[in-house]
């Protein structure tokens, strides 16, 4: 059926023709062994990071993996088994243990490949592979450099965690038995600082990174550098609030989170478990009516983009979120089947989610809220999916008149997600683009917030 | 066992690509040439199985083999580092000549001759996951679904999983060091929801360590872990929400313990330590907790999950005082921090795998027994909460900031325990908040052996354990 995409990647430790034919021997093996049908996945990636700290190398870290994955299915039973070794013998002997636990997991209604009507026909190129020649010293001096630049922003930057460069592509390769083969190379580069300033007894650090699968989207490294400084020089003398009822903006590298429990309330998953509080939700309010999400699987060189989701299935874009009201879920086959609904192409989740901007700059949403809290950072885990109960440690800045009057840390923030989504007031145009999860800054209604 | 540990890595990790000792010794050799401190060789075999339930059914089982070796090569505050996933000498030349390109400078160093080192034999040296047959496994999964639907008619999904592991290692360093161990892992888990008038409500449970399965058979340890996630669910439908504001903080024995890991235990990892990143860097021999508290690693206790006979550059286990009535006592090193910090080894080096580099972690990470009766502990607070489980924790070691979010918490009213509320998250200030422990009872306990502790993007299993102990004042994070 579909072609492995044209662009022939260079520079990888095997051919994309070679994974393809392991895929081939994998599938021939497993119906072979009486699998009624079997898919797989073969992938190898590459690359290298450093480290840099107080302007000398800490660490080069060079990294070559490589795995296969294959799961099979007898009838409606399934089984499955993965390796890092592309030996003939390993090979035979992973499909062997993947249809030997086949036999063992019981028969599952639900089970088996994607619907054949759904696979990918055509593999449009995304431009995901975008190779970046940077050697290991020069990666070394765009790090001391980053790292320097923070450094000159201000006296109280005593200390380092150290920059970083890394820069990783691989290829990876699925098939499956109704004939689906498919696969691409896409590659990855970072950027990123994380400072340490002091004064009196308080140490503050914070960090700044950038993202790109194109080397030359990647931020300018001293601005990096010093917007790490900034973020770690404005943490100084924090304060502590009394516990109160007051607004919240979600900065937009936070507000991303509140989108990542969104995006779990509302996969498959989590929905034929009965282990969410946005059962049932299709077609019903979630937001305000001036709130719409979408999801762009083809944004050339998109860090969420794929052609075809983990079980090959086509991507699609679509809208997710629309006057506030919520148009769909996120699921693959099996989920799929669970929820007598059709796959959306997630498997392996989402691609690409953008939340619209209302139009405001930070400074207009600081400005909205008046008087109440900046959260630029929040910790721990205390969010439940299925009760939509969120009470998480944070940090961020007091804001009086439309102004940031000053650091505050050690508060948390409670409150319902389903009372959080409703109450979003306003979506800034302050884009973080670094990420799946592409949003600007949120002005919430009001949140709980304690303190001393 | 008359065959040791490391005959059996040898055999299992070097005689297939026709490698023996002199093969290491060359392969180091080569590295220090190169004007390196340290080098070592991390060699890894690992065989992973895992099967789920779900809906009444096994659904869902997979098995992972994998092995490969990691080169690493120090130079002063420098490392190199590269790994191959297949053991062949030329692939291991490869990731050595890699692994070399930090050295610079640095002072000439010889490979040391092997010295064998005596060391534990805390747990098996077998292969778990062929102590239980597939057909057991799936039993023992289906009698945990059984018995936690049978508690309550109001459980209405049963999520239950079952893995184990079994790993081989063998660790050469120029340093000397020749070792090897054989680590056996498994692990249940089992999550219900709970549902009433409309409401859900989710419990969790589950156990494990080093041993083989039959652990979950016996004192019908896998049917106790379903009976207690469904009473923390049914808990949970009765909860209401949870106080916000500083108050008095209770928390239970076991699992609490996460308080200690975040709280301090990050804090005193060499790394941070030695870059002086942490709030505690400098702070040794300082009153850094009340003077009730003694705060102990130890990762050689029997069979627990965070143990380990040798940390993964082959220094044996043992058990490190970090904080002794409340003064700080040492940090947790690995060989780099130790020898830049001039600092006694602790057996703390611990890497995810041959792909990834060795850093400072924890074990097993307690508090000793205090003298009180935790109901004492409990009488003694007129308004505050009583948490005895928590999902997980983060710190933030520069601030010293951490977070724990509670998965089961009481309202403590004149003395007693009255409602269950809603999860909330506590944060507070490690050292600040271990000097506000005013009570610390008699009832030490360790968890059940389900702990994963993620840094730098690297998880290893852990341990935690504490008595039921009292904070004077902790912000929970309610919306009350």
């Amino acid at each position: 059926m579909a072609e492995i995409s044209k662009k022939e990647a260079s520079g990888f430790d095997y051919d994309i023709g070679y994974l393809q034919n392991i895929v081939h021997d994998i599938l021939k093996q497993a119906t072979g062994l009486g699998a009624s049908s079997a898919e797989a996945a073969v992938s190898s990636l590459g690359g290298y990071s450093v480290t840099v700290r107080k302007g000398e190398v800490e660490t080069i870290e060079y990294n070559r993996d490589k795995g296969l994955g294959v799961t099979v299915y007898f009838g409606q039973r399934k089984g499955s088994a993965s390796t890092t070794d592309f030996k003939p013998s390993a090979i035979k002997t992973t499909v062997q243990a993947a249809c030997d636990i086949a036999r063992y997991t019981s028969s599952d209604e639900f089970s088996g490949l994607a619907d054949a009507s759904c696979l990918a026909t055509e593999i449009p190129e995304l431009e995901l592979y975008q190779p970046w020649s940077v050697t290991p010293e020069q990666a070394v001096e765009l790090a001391v450099q980053c790292e320097q630049a923070g450094f000159a922003v201000d006296k109280r930057l005593t200390n380092s965690e150290g920059a970083y460069v890394s820069t990783h592509s691989g290829q990876r390769v699925y098939g499956n038995s109704l004939g689906f083969t498919g696969g691409y190379a896409s590659s990855r580069h970072s950027l990123g600082c994380t400072l340490i300033a002091s004064a009196n007894d308080e140490m503050q650090r914070d960090h700044w990174y950038s993202m790109s699968r194109h080397p030359g989207r990647l931020e300018d490294v001293q601005s990096i550098g010093r917007k790490a400084a900034e973020r770690t020089v404005q943490r100084l003398n924090a304060r502590k609030l009394s516990t109160c009822k007051v607004p919240v903006i979600f900065s937009a590298d936070v507000a991303k989170g509140l989108m990542g429990h969104l995006v779990r309330a509302v996969s498959g998953g989590t929905l034929y478990r009965e282990a969410s509080f946005l059962l049932d939700s299709i077609g019903k309010p979630i937001f305000a009516d001036f709130i719409s999400m979408d999801e762009r699987p083809h944004i050339l060189q998109g860090l969420g983009s794929a052609p075809f989701d983990s079980e090959g299935v086509s991507t699609k874009p679509r809208n997710l979120v629309e006057g506030g009201v919520l148009q769909g879920y996120i699921l693959d086959s099996y989920a799929a089947r669970h929820l007598g609904m059709q796959t959306t192409g997630n498997a392996g989740g989402v691609h690409n989610l953008h939340v619209n901007s209302t139009g405001q700059s930070l400074n207009d949403l600081l400005k909205q809220m008046d008087r109440g809290l900046l959260i630029t950072e929040v910790m721990g885990q205390g969010v439940n999916i299925v009760t939509g109960d969120y009470s998480r440690g944070a940090n961020g800045f007091w804001v009086e008149q439309g102004e940031i009057q000053y650091p505050v840390e050690e508060i948390t923030l409670a409150g319902k997600l389903e009372e959080m989504f409703r109450g979003v007031q306003a979506i800034g145009n302050d884009v973080d683009q670094r990420g799946n999860l592409v949003t600007g800054s949120w002005l919430m209604d009001v949140m709980t917030v304690a303190g001393s | 066992m008359n065959h040791s540990s490391l005959d059996i890595a040898e055999d299992l990790l070097l005689v297939p690509a026709g490698m023996g000792d002199s093969d290491l010794q060359s392969v180091l050799g080569q590295l220090m040439s190169h004007q390196i401190d340290y080098a070592d060789l991390y060699f890894q075999s690992s065989q992973h199985e895992s099967w789920m339930l779900e809906n009444g059914i096994v659904k869902e089982g997979s098995f992972n083999i994998e092995q490969g070796v990691g080169v690493r090569a120090v130079s002063g505050e420098k490392t190199g580092f590269a790994y191959s996933d297949e053991i062949i000498l030329p692939a291991l030349t490869q990731a050595a000549s890699t692994a070399r390109v930090i050295a610079r400078s640095g002072q000439q160093g010889g490979v040391k001759a092997w010295s064998n080192s005596s060391s534990h034999h805390l747990y098996l040296a077998s292969n778990p996951i062929q102590t239980f047959s597939a057909d057991d496994k799936v039993a023992l999964l289906q009698a945990v679904d059984a018995e936690a639907r049978r508690q309550d008619s109001r459980v209405s999904q049963v999520m239950a999983s079952l893995a184990g592991v079994y790993e081989v290692i063998l660790i050469a360093a120029t340093d000397g060091t020749l070792a090897a161990d054989i680590r056996p892992l498994v692990r249940m888990s089992v999550t219900v929801i709970a549902e009433q008038d409309g409401r859900r409500e989710q419990g969790s449970s589950g156990g494990g360590g080093r041993y083989s399965f039959d652990y979950f058979q016996q004192q019908e340890r896998s049917l106790d872990y379903a009976r207690e996630a469904v009473r923390q669910a049914l808990v949970n439908l009765e909860a209401v929400d949870a106080p916000a504001g500083a108050m008095p903080v209770v928390l239970g024995p076991g699992w609490p313990g996460v308080l200690l890991h975040e709280a301090v235990g990050h804090g005193l990892e060499g790394d941070f330590n030695r870059k002086g990143s942490s709030v505690f860097s400098g702070r040794l021999g300082q009153q850094v907790a009340s003077p009730l508290c003694t705060v102990v690693d130890e990762g050689s206790i029997a069979d627990r999950r965070g143990s380990l006979n040798i940390d993964d550059e082959g220094t044996p286990t043992g058990q490190t005082v970090l904080i002794e009535k409340g003064i700080l006592k040492t940090y947790l090193q690995d060989k780099l921090n130790a020898r830049l910090m001039n600092m006694p080894l602790t057996g703390n080096g611990r890497r995810e795998s041959y792909a990834h580099l060795p850093m400072p972690r924890m074990t097993n990470t307690y508090m000793q027994s205090g003298e009180h009766d935790p109901e004492e502990i409990i009488a003694s607070v007129d308004k505050g909460i009583y948490a005895v489980n928590f999902g997980g924790g983060q710190v933030d070691i520069t601030s010293g900031k951490f977070v724990f979010s509670t998965s089961e918490a009481y309202l403590i009213e004149k003395g007693k325990i009255t409602r269950p509320v809603r999860g909330a998250t506590l944060i507070g200030n490690g050292p600040e908040v271990m000097q506000k422990i005013s009570l610390v009872g008699n009832d030490m306990a360790l968890d059940t052996g389900v702990g994963v502790c993620g840094k730098e993007g690297q998880s290893v299993p852990v341990g935690v354990g504490q008595p039921s102990l009292l904070i004077d004042e902790l912000t929970v994070g309610g919306t009350g």
